[in-house]
C-alpha cells in the first residue's frame, strides 16, 4: 500500500495535491451484504475494506515507517486495507461516488452532500464501542447527524488559527482585524496571506458577525445577498494587500521562514513546522473557521462489517491519537492524549477544551436553504461561492 | 552469390488471396497510401479532433451545485459568463500581457545568443552551447520555477545582488512569473532562432559587406528579415506555452491568477467542468487568431 506524503490537505488549489492510486488486492472475499438501513449486528468480516481519505489519515508505515497505525488494524481485523487520498472535498466527493470506497473520512464541507445524495449510510454507533469515549462536544452535530439520524463518527478537529511573525508584527494582533482592517492591513502590505479557497469567505463573515451587527450573520455558512456582498466587499479590500495565498501548507511554511508572508489563517500544523522564524498562532477574540471531520460508510460499501472494524479501530484512543498527531489536529477523546508521543500534543491542539471549540465554526457547505433556519430568503450556496472566489482574487 | 539466390527463391509467402492484394495494392497507390495513413490519422483525430469536441460540447453542459451531478442538455449559460462578466476579460488579457512580455523578452535574449552560435562560435563551441542550451530541459518544471521562488523570495539571492546596485527583488507577482516563464521555455526560442540562422548563409553576410552595407544594416536588411519566420516560430512556442500555464503563476505569482488557474480551480476546487470548459475555450480562440496571423509570414514551415 502506498499513499503519497503531502499532507496539504483539504487545499482547493493545492499544486500537486496529486494522489497516489493504492494497490494492495486483499484476500478472499465475504458474504454478508448489509442494505442501506442501519445494521443491527455485525456479520463475518470480509477480509477487505477500502478508504477514501484526506492524506495522513491512512497510514501503514509506506511514507514514513515510523508511521503506521495500519498494520495493527490489518493484524487485529484481518481485513486488508486499501486507501487512497484525496486533496479537496469536492474531489472526495466524486471519488465517493463511484462507489469503490467502503470508508470515507469528510470534513463538514462534504458530508451534507454526502447525505444528501445518499451516498453515506446511517451508522449504527452501539456497534462501535470505542464511539463512548468521544468528547460529547462532537457528538450529534450538524455535520454528523441529519434528521436525527448518525451518518459518522468524529474523528478529529482543529481551527483556523491566526498566525503572525512575532519580530515583525507589533503590537501582537488579537482579533482578525489585522488583516481585515484596512489601516491595520496598510503596515503589512503585501506580507499578508490567507487561505486559498471559496470556504475563506466563512472567515470575512465570522468577521463581520462580529463586527458589524446590523448585517445579522447568524452563521457564517449561510449568507444571504446582501451578507455574502458585504464579505465580498471586505475580501476584495484584502485582497489588495494580499502577497501570496496558500492551499498547500508547504508554501505556507515557505512563505513565512523566508518572511514573505508575516500574517495570516493557518493551522496549528504550520505553525509547529515553521522553523527559523519566530511565529505564533493565536485564536483572535472573534472565534474562528475549523474543521471537524467525519468517518462515513458509503452506502454502496461492499465490505460493511471491515468498514465497521475500522470505524472502530481509527475511534480507539491509541489509533486516534496517532492519526491526529501525525495530521495535527485535535483528537476525538481525552484518552487519546494518553497515547500520544507528545505528552503536550492534546495541550498544543486544545484538545477537549470546550470553550476553545466553542468559538469555532465548523466547515459547512453553504447552501440555498439558510442553515440558520430562515426560511424567508435564499442563502449563496457553494458553487456561487466559489464563483465569488475568483472573482475576488481578480 | 548464395544472397542473390536467397533472395530470387524468396516465393511470395501467402496464399492466393495475400497475392492478389498485393498486387492490387501496387496498383491503387491511392489506397495504399490510406492504409498507411489509417492509424496516425485515427490517433490524430481522437487525440485532437474528437479531444477538442468533447471540450467544446462540455462547455455547453452545466452542473448542479449541491449534489455535483453533470446536467448534459445544451445551454449557451458558460459560454455567455466568460463573455460577459469582466472577471475573464480582466484574466484573459492579463495572461495575453504576461505571454507578450514574456515572449518579447525571450527573443530579445535568444537573438544575440543564436547569433553568437551560428555565425560567431567556432564548431566546438557551438556544440558546447546548443547542450548548454538544451540541458535545462532536463530538470523537471517544477524544480525551476520552485528555485525561482526561492531566489526571488524576500533575502534570497536576487535581493543580495539587486541590493548592490540600489535595487529590490520584485516579490512574488506577475513580474516574477515574467521572469521565471521567460526562463523556463527560452530553449524553445533559442532553437528555432539558431536553426533559421544556420540557414543564412555566410556569403549574403559577405557580399552585403563588400557592397558596402554596415554590420547593422546587414543585420537589419538581410538577416532579419530572413529571421522573421524562425523569430515567430519561436514566439509561437513562448506564447502558447505561457498561455496554458497556471503553475508558475501558483508559485511565484503571489496572488495573481491567469486563466490556467481559472480552469484549475473550476475543476478541481469548484467540480464544474462544464465552465472550465468554457474557460479552456478562450486559450484556444486566441492561438487559434495568433496562428491565422503568423500562417501567412510562412513562419509555420519553421516549426
Amino acid at each position: 500500500m502506498r499513499i503519497t506524503t503531502r499532507r496539504s490537505r483539504r487545499a482547493a488549489g493545492a499544486l500537486l495535491a496529486s494522489s497516489a492510486l493504492v494497490v494492495l488486492a486483499a484476500c478472499g472475499g465475504g458474504d454478508s451484504d448489509e442494505g442501506s438501513k442501519p445494521v443491527e449486528k455485525l456479520g463475518k468480516t470480509e477480509g477487505k475494506v477500502s478508504i477514501l481519505a484526506w492524506p495522513g489519515y491512512v497510514e501503514d508505515g509506506s511514507n514514513d515507517p515510523k508511521v503506521d497505525w495500519v498494520s495493527a488494524f490489518e493484524d487485529e481485523t484481518k481485513c486488508q486495507v486499501t486507501s487512497k487520498t484525496y486533496g479537496t472535498s469536492d474531489e472526495a466527493f466524486n471519488l465517493a461516488k463511484t462507489g469503490d470506497y467502503d470508508v470515507i473520512a469528510a470534513s463538514g464541507d462534504l458530508t451534507a452532500r454526502m447525505v444528501a445524495s445518499e451516498e453515506a449510510a446511517e451508522v449504527n454507533t452501539d456497534l462501535i464501542p470505542n464511539y463512548e469515549k468521544v468528547y460529547d462536544f462532537l457528538k450529534n452535530k450538524e455535520w454528523n447527524t441529519f434528521d436525527g439520524k448518525n451518518y459518522g463518527v468524529p474523528h478529529g478537529y482543529g481551527a483556523n488559527l491566526l498566525m503572525y511573525n512575532e519580530d515583525e508584527v507589533t503590537p501582537a494582533p488579537t482579533s482578525w482585524s489585522a488583516v481585515f482592517e484596512p489601516e491595520e492591513m496598510a503596515k503589512y502590505k503585501g506580507k499578508i496571506t490567507a487561505y486559498d479557497s471559496p470556504i475563506y469567505i466563512a472567515d470575512a463573515a465570522l468577521y463581520l458577525m462580529k463586527h458589524q451587527p446590523e448585517l445579522k450573520i447568524e452563521n457564517p455558512y449561510s449568507l444571504d445577498d446582501k451578507q455574502f456582498d458585504a464579505a465580498i466587499d471586505l475580501l476584495k479590500e484584502q485582497r489588495k494587500h494580499v502577497g501570496e495565498y496558500w492551499s498547500d501548507y508547504l508554501k505556507e511554511i515557505s512563505a513565512f521562514e523566508t518572511g514573505d508572508s508575516v500574517i495570516g489563517t493557518t493551522w496549528q500544523v504550520i505553525a509547529n513546522s515553521v522553523q527559523k522564524s519566530k511565529v505564533k498562532a493565536i485564536l483572535p477574540e472573534e472565534g474562528a473557521t475549523g474543521w471537524s471531520d467525519t468517518w462515513m460508510i458509503s452506502s454502496k460499501a461492499k465490505n460493511p462489517n471491515c468498514a465497521y472494524k475500522w470505524l472502530n479501530y481509527i475511534e480507539s484512543p491509541k489509533a486516534n491519537a496517532q492519526a491526529t498527531e501525525y495530521f495535527g489536529e485535535a483528537p476525538n477523546s481525552k484518552e487519546a492524549c494518553d497515547f500520544a508521543s507528545d505528552p503536550k500534543f492534546c495541550e498544543t491542539f486544545k484538545a477537549g477544551d470546550e470553550e476553545f471549540a466553542s468559538q469555532l465554526w465548523y466547515w459547512r457547505t453553504p447552501v440555498e436553504e439558510c442553515l440558520d433556519g430562515r426560511k424567508d430568503v435564499k442563502c449563496k450556496d457553494y458553487s456561487e461561492w466559489t464563483k465569488a472566489w475568483t472573482a475576488i482574487k481578480g | 552469390m548464395s544472397i542473390d539466390t536467397a533472395r530470387a527463391a524468396v516465393p511470395p509467402q501467402g496464399g492466393p488471396a495475400a497475392r492478389r492484394l498485393s498486387s492490387s495494392l501496387s496498383s491503387k497507390p491511392r489506397t495504399r497510401l490510406a492504409l498507411l495513413l489509417a492509424a496516425p490519422l485515427t490517433w490524430l483525430v481522437l487525440v485532437y479532433v474528437v479531444a477538442l469536441a468533447a471540450l467544446l460540447v462540455s462547455a455547453l453542459w452545466t452542473v448542479d451545485s449541491f449534489t455535483g451531478e453533470l446536467d448534459r442538455g445544451l445551454s449557451l449559460d458558460n459560454l455567455k459568463e466568460i463573455t460577459t462578466e469582466s472577471l475573464y476579460r480582466t484574466v484573459a488579457l492579463r495572461t495575453i500581457g504576461v505571454a507578450l512580455l514574456v515572449t518579447v523578452v525571450d527573443i530579445l535574449i535568444a537573438l544575440p545568443i543564436a547569433f553568437y552560435m551560428a555565425k560567431v562560435a567556432s564548431r566546438r563551441m557551438q556544440r558546447i552551447l546548443v547542450i548548454a542550451v538544451l540541458t535545462p530541459l532536463w530538470a523537471s518544471y517544477l524544480v525551476k520555477a520552485f528555485a525561482w521562488r526561492s531566489v526571488l523570495s524576500d533575502g534570497g539571492i536576487f535581493q543580495w545582488a539587486a541590493s548592490r546596485i540600489g535595487l529590490d527583488t520584485p516579490g512574488y507577482g506577475l513580474t516574477a512569473v515574467v521572469i521565471t516563464q521567460a526562463y523556463i521555455w527560452l530553449p524553445y526560442v533559442i532553437l528555432p532562432i539558431y536553426a533559421g540562422l544556420e540557414r543564412v548563409p555566410n556569403s549574403l553576410l559577405d557580399a552585403s559587406s563588400d557592397l558596402g552595407a554596415s554590420s547593422w544594416q546587414s543585420l537589419r536588411t538581410v538577416v532579419l528579415p530572413m529571421l522573421t519566420p524562425a523569430i515567430i516560430a519561436g514566439s509561437i512556442f513562448s506564447f502558447s506555452l505561457t498561455l496554458g500555464d497556471y503553475i508558475t503563476v501558483n508559485i511565484v505569482g503571489g496572488a495573481n491568477q491567469m486563466l490556467g488557474n481559472l480552469v484549475y480551480t473550476n475543476v478541481g476546487a469548484a467540480n464544474n467542468l462544464p465552465l472550465a470548459a468554457a474557460i479552456a475555450l478562450i486559450p484556444i480562440v486566441i492561438m487559434i487568431g495568433y496562428l491565422t496571423a503568423v500562417r501567412r509570414t510562412g513562419a509555420l514551415e519553421n516549426l
